[in-house]
């Protein structure tokens, strides 16, 4: 029962995790690739051309 | 298992990050401050005075460190990012069965590098500064749309039953033939041979980026689990 318990758990944390792991990925792009404040595109700009991001 | 994944993401992403702009520094920065020149003015080409002709010279990095620690700084969030992706992939690929290991990882790299760079950039090449595009909206959309096609088509005939890996061939061809976002005019005041170059080398530099990622990213989550 308790061995049951614990396999539930780590497969809803896995889960959990990897959708995690996507969502935080997606939001370090937006911030390095995507966004077009004038701020972070100036200081990704050299990044973004080398990374062909489409960003202006 | 979460923890496992979230810090071999970013081990693998700052160290391939760091790579990727050093990588960058040699490669693609001297071209992209070359391009420069021509998007200032500096330097112009097919001059008034009726040559056709200009001097290839890439300008030295200079001391300008604020700008270059950003490239630095950028290529780690960047790939940070990507790892974080492209991890999340792997592991629930070796949770259906799919044995994970530096080498596999090595070859979601390449695929990350066909779905993310080469895949939106048949359609939108990598651009000098000075470039100018249509609207930046709907360019950013077909690429994020290409990138999501492609990518399901790669995983279609990676772990495809049966047909289903054809599937990959319309997946693949649909945003070509959609077509990327473009304008009616031709803008470029760079040499085509400079523009022609600095693509090329940003996609092997991405190549190299993207492969030392996915074996990165492999070998700290298969260290981590032994441990």
């Amino acid at each position: 029962m308790t061995t049951q318990t614990a396999s539930i758990e780590r497969s809803d944390n896995s889960a959990m995790g990897l959708a995690i792991a996507v969502l935080a990925g997606v939001f370090l792009l937006m911030a390095s690739g995507i966004a077009q404040a004038t701020v972070l595109h100036d200081a990704a700009h050299d990044q973004r051309h080398a990374m062909a991001f489409p960003c202006h | 298992m979460t923890k496992n994944l979230l810090s071999s993401a970013l081990l693998a992403g700052v160290a391939a990050g760091l790579i990727a702009a050093l990588l960058q520094f040699s490669f693609v920065i001297p071209h992209l401050m070359e391009g420069e020149l021509y998007e200032t003015g500096e330097r112009v080409h097919f001059a008034t005075d009726g040559s056709t002709q200009s001097d290839r010279a890439q300008p030295a990095l200079g001391n300008d460190f604020a700008r270059h620690g950003m490239t630095v700084a950028f290529n780690m969030v960047t790939y940070t990012g990507y790892g974080l992706i492209l991890l999340a992939l792997m592991v629930l690929a070796d949770g259906k069965g799919h044995k994970l290991t530096p080498r596999t990882g090595l070859i979601w790299g390449v695929a990350g590098f066909i779905a993310v760079q080469l895949a939106p950039g048949i359609g939108q090449p990598p651009v000098l500064p000075g470039a100018i595009g249509s609207e930046v909206g709907p360019r950013q959309a077909w690429w994020a749309a290409t990138i999501i096609a492609s990518a399901l088509a790669l995983a279609l005939i990676a772990f495809g039953k049966g047909w289903m890996a054809l599937l990959s061939i319309p997946l693949l061809l649909a945003p070509h033939i959609i077509g990327a976002p473009y304008l009616d005019t031709y803008f470029g005041v760079a040499p085509p041979e400079l523009s022609a170059r600095f693509a090329a080398l940003s996609f092997g530099t991405a190549l190299a980026g993207w492969s030392i990622l996915g074996f990165l990213c492999a070998w700290f989550w298969t260290r981590s689990n032994e441990g």
